[in-house]
């Protein structure tokens, strides 16, 4: 196992640096120019001599081979460079806003598990009883429903009822848990009830596929009781899709709550993305995309793990 | 329910007005605000965004600053400068400064710092960038006499130095740590305001606090302030939902309405004219833009003065005038703005003639690459309203409204028939407003592309012509001649409107969302 999870890391090399590589050439495709977005955005005349200057200041005036090449030597020192934009370093920039992306996707995972499991399976033992009509209608509104209009619903709830809303600003857990769960809860539980949808909908599926299989039927065959073999031989089954998709949406979480984001004034990653691609900030752009995808390698490597804890019959080499 | 948002918003109104003169300022509390946008840096002289503006100009002094009311005319006023004046040739201006005034690190201002920070606003070392240099080049040289005392010798007259002077990005600088670190304003806030700089969370907040050496006495009144970075549509939300007390750039009417109907007389509702624009500037460098005649016409069937009123209702477009605002000493008069193509009342007459005109052109059937920006407010309506307008002389136009980055890319490559330009300035001044209607040798900045020799040397003229009325009268001229030859088209100014929540007092709406946030007059009633 060790070693399986060694070679996974040192996949991770390869991988990050053809990432790397094609999103700088990708990027530098798209039109725009962040300095004139800077400088001009808000309507004032600046010349084409300033608009140079800032330009050199940043690098932008050189050749993009030699952008490139400086791109690649700050990689190698775990240097992504510096916001065009705000001119700080890109990982302090991102360092800043993983947090709250972090932690809302983390309470949403755990929002998604406490609900999906236990609906899903209900669902899935007592199929086409009025239980499964109402998990699965719930479900399917879970998946019709966008999370930020959800978010949207939720802070114009708060707003008429308690003319109230959470306080802007992440603060950490370990400072003021008690601000720092009242601003996090509403997109953790607007994320997390879509995210609960597709993962009681697998969950459902993963066990009715699992309780149709010969060793279940052989257990009740011998006598055991439903309930046992429901929990120690269906459902360890049956999570391993389940922990498949828990997986891929958390790490999609980290960077794709654009919009949820906005809606709450989270100044996380998804935010991010967004305001560093309409400025045209390639260097953010770049260590944003790097970012994601080390997130996507290092959760699948979780998954796969996972795989092998929950069944035995699997086997990491 | 608009009868009730109408009697709320006067309600609104009435409330701001009448103890805003009779009451005491109160002393303490965090006035909360939200920005609209993230600043790019804290160095006032590298930016042209008010992004930058809200969270530092209580941090710094200017030599001068613009006070009054939006309805009275906005002057200069001292601000590190308790006196100043200008020799009769226009060349000398002399600055006497206070000699009370101190950084927030507790070394004192003296004229050495104000030399040194506009030698880096008009020649920036190496590494940094000066966004307004090209206005102050006129800047010969800087001399100290001694330390409250600032002498600036001019090249040639320059009649906006005045408003340069009192410009808000023309924040002063401890000249000790420029030596030390010329890019220190970037990320450090330290100046002579009111408030000191607090905690910065980038793309989240800024805070400042009170300066308690700050130089005018009893000032400011608050203990401090917070602004938020969030999105524009947050702000009603924040607002009603407690997050924050203020904006300060500017609301839509639809968003007055709504703050107002949720909180009745819990804000205060305050609208102006704004010294923002938005304007059409043709492609001259392109077949049939080229003609006059078919500017003229595409001019000419916008009806600015019967789609005021319904613009004003749905979005910040509202006055009609010139290039320079209504209701500014430079405004052209109404009688005679109505005489120049697009201006005329009689908007069938002038569909009439704009269709004539076309035809004169031989013109048919034309379609125009018309480029804008997708900006709601008020970007979309005004392009809306535009093309609508086009279809009643027969012309079409292909709307793209593209996101800023690509807004400007399109303009760049002058991948545009007629584009929505705008232009957005801390003061009401033709020398820095005017300067996207110069020919394209003189500004590469201008869209339209023309090279007209008269609208360049009129500019000049009034550039060097210190006698205000004489310099009302050239740029009347230059007004006129740039609205005849159609090369941009005014459309239509903005209104500012800035609803807040009623605790904050203290607060003067100016007429440019750049100026009046120095924050020492403001105080909460709470």
């Amino acid at each position: 196992m060790l070693s399986y999870i060694l070679r996974r890391v040192l996949l991770v090399i390869p991988t990050l640096i053809g990432v790397a590589v094609a999103v700088f050439f990708l990027i530098r495709v798209m039109p725009g120019d962040v300095v004139v977005v800077k400088l001009r955005a808000d309507g004032a005349n600046v010349t084409q001599e300033t608009i140079d200057a800032e330009r050199k200041r940043l690098g932008l005036d050189k050749p993009l081979y030699a952008q490139f090449a400086d791109y690649m030597v700050g990689l190698a020192r775990l240097d992504l460079g510096k916001s065009l934009w705000t001119g700080a370093d890109v990982s302090k920039e991102i360092a800043i806003r993983f947090p709250v992306s972090f932690q809302v996707a983390i309470m949403a995972t755990l929002i998604a598990l406490l609900i999906a499991i236990p609906l899903g399976t209900l669902s899935a033992i007592y199929r086409d009883t009025w239980i499964d009509y109402v998990v699965r209608i719930l479900a399917v509104a879970g998946l019709a429903v966008p999370s930020f209009w959800l978010g949207m619903l939720m802070i114009l709830g708060l707003l008429s009822m308690f003319n109230w809303l959470p306080k802007i600003g992440y603060v950490s857990i370990f400072e003021d848990p008690v601000r720092n769960l009242t601003t996090l809860i509403w997109p953790a539980l607007s994320v997390g009830y879509r995210y609960a949808a597709v993962a009681t909908r697998m969950m459902r599926s993963a066990l009715l596929e699992v309780l149709r299989e010969d060793y279940i039927r052989t257990a009740r065959a011998k006598g055991v009781f439903q309930k046992l073999i429901t929990r120690r031989h269906a459902l360890r089954n049956a999570l391993l899709p389940v922990i498949t998709v828990i997986g891929l949406e958390f790490a999609f979480l980290i960077g794709g709550l654009v919009v949820t984001e906005q809606v709450f004034n989270l100044n996380g990653i998804g935010k991010l993305f967004v305001d560093a691609t309409t400025r045209g900030d390639f260097n953010l752009i770049q260590g944003l995309v790097l970012l994601i995808a080390v997130i996507f390698i290092v959760v699948n490597l979780i998954v796969d793990i996972l795989y092998a804890v929950l069944d035995p019959r699997i086997r990491l080499k | 329910m608009k009868t009730k948002l109408l009697t709320a918003t006067a309600l609104a109104m009435v409330v701001i007005a009448a103890p805003v003169l009779a009451q005491t300022p109160k002393k303490g509390g965090i006035l909360n605000f939200a920005t609209v946008a993230e600043p790019p840096t804290f160095d006032c002289h590298a930016t042209t965004t008010f992004a930058t503006i809200h969270p530092v100009a209580p941090s710094y002094n200017g030599l001068l600053k613009f006070r009054g009311d939006v309805n009275k005319k906005l002057e200069p006023v001292g601000d590190l400068a308790k006196s100043w004046e200008m020799s009769a040739d226009g060349l000398t201006w002399t600055f006497k400064l206070h000699d009370n005034v101190k950084f927030h690190d507790g070394s004192a201002m003296t004229s050495a710092d104000i030399k040194a920070s506009y030698e880096r606003i008009k020649t920036p070392p190496q590494g940094i960038v000066s966004a307004r240099a090209a206005l102050h080049q006129d800047i010969a040289s800087i001399e100290t006499p001694n330390a409250t005392t600032v002498v600036f010798k001019m090249s040639a007259p320059n009649a906006s130095m005045i408003n340069n002077f009192a410009s808000p990005f023309n924040c002063i600088y401890s000249a000790k740590k420029l030596a030390e670190n010329p890019r220190y304003p970037d990320t450090e806030v330290m100046g002579t305001g009111a408030f000191k700089m607090g905690e910065h969370v980038k793309g989240q907040s800024y805070e400042g606090k009170r300066f308690d050496g700050y130089f005018e006495q009893g000032k400011p009144y608050l203990d401090g302030y917070k602004v938020f970075m969030v999105k524009s549509n947050a702000v009603v939300p924040g607002i009603q939902g407690g997050q924050f007390d203020a904006e300060f750039r500017g609301r839509s009417p639809k968003e007055r309405d709504q703050l107002v109907a949720a909180m009745k007389d819990k804000v205060t509702v305050m609208e102006g004219p704004w010294t923002t624009n938005l304007l059409l500037a043709f492609n001259t460098q392109k077949k049939p833009f080229d003609d006059v005649r078919v500017r003229r016409a595409l001019t000419m069937a916008i009806d600015r003065w019967g789609g005021s009123e319904p613009l004003a209702k749905i979005s910040m477009l509202k006055f009609v005038g010139g290039f320079m605002r209504p209701g500014s000493a430079y405004a052209l008069p109404k009688e005679e703005l109505e005489k120049l193509p697009g201006f005329g009342k009689d908007i069938a007459k002038q569909r009439e003639e704009a269709k004539r005109l076309l035809k004169e052109a031989g013109v048919e059937n034309l379609k125009i690459n018309f480029v804008n920006r997708n900006l709601a407010e008020p970007y979309t309506p005004m392009g809306i309203y535009v093309v609508d307008q086009w279809k009643r002389i027969g012309v079409e136009a292909d709307h793209k409204q593209l996101e800023t980055k690509l807004y400007f890319d399109a303009q760049a490559k002058r991948d545009f028939d007629v584009t929505i330009e705008f232009i957005a300035e801390f003061v009401d001044d033709p020398s820095i407003q005017l300067q996207k209607l110069l020919s394209s040798e003189k500004s590469k900045s201008a869209l339209p592309g023309h090279s007209d020799k008269v609208i360049d040397e009129l500019f000049e003229k009034q550039a060097r012509t210190v006698d205000p009325a004489a310099r009302i009268k050239i740029v009347q001229e230059l007004d006129k001649r740039v609205t005849d030859q159609a090369y941009a088209a005014m459309l239509f100014w903005w209104q500012r409107i800035i609803v807040n929540n009623a605790k904050v007092k203290g607060w003067e709406l100016h007429a440019a969302h750049f100026t009046g946030q120095d924050l020492s007059n403001v105080w909460l009633d709470q």
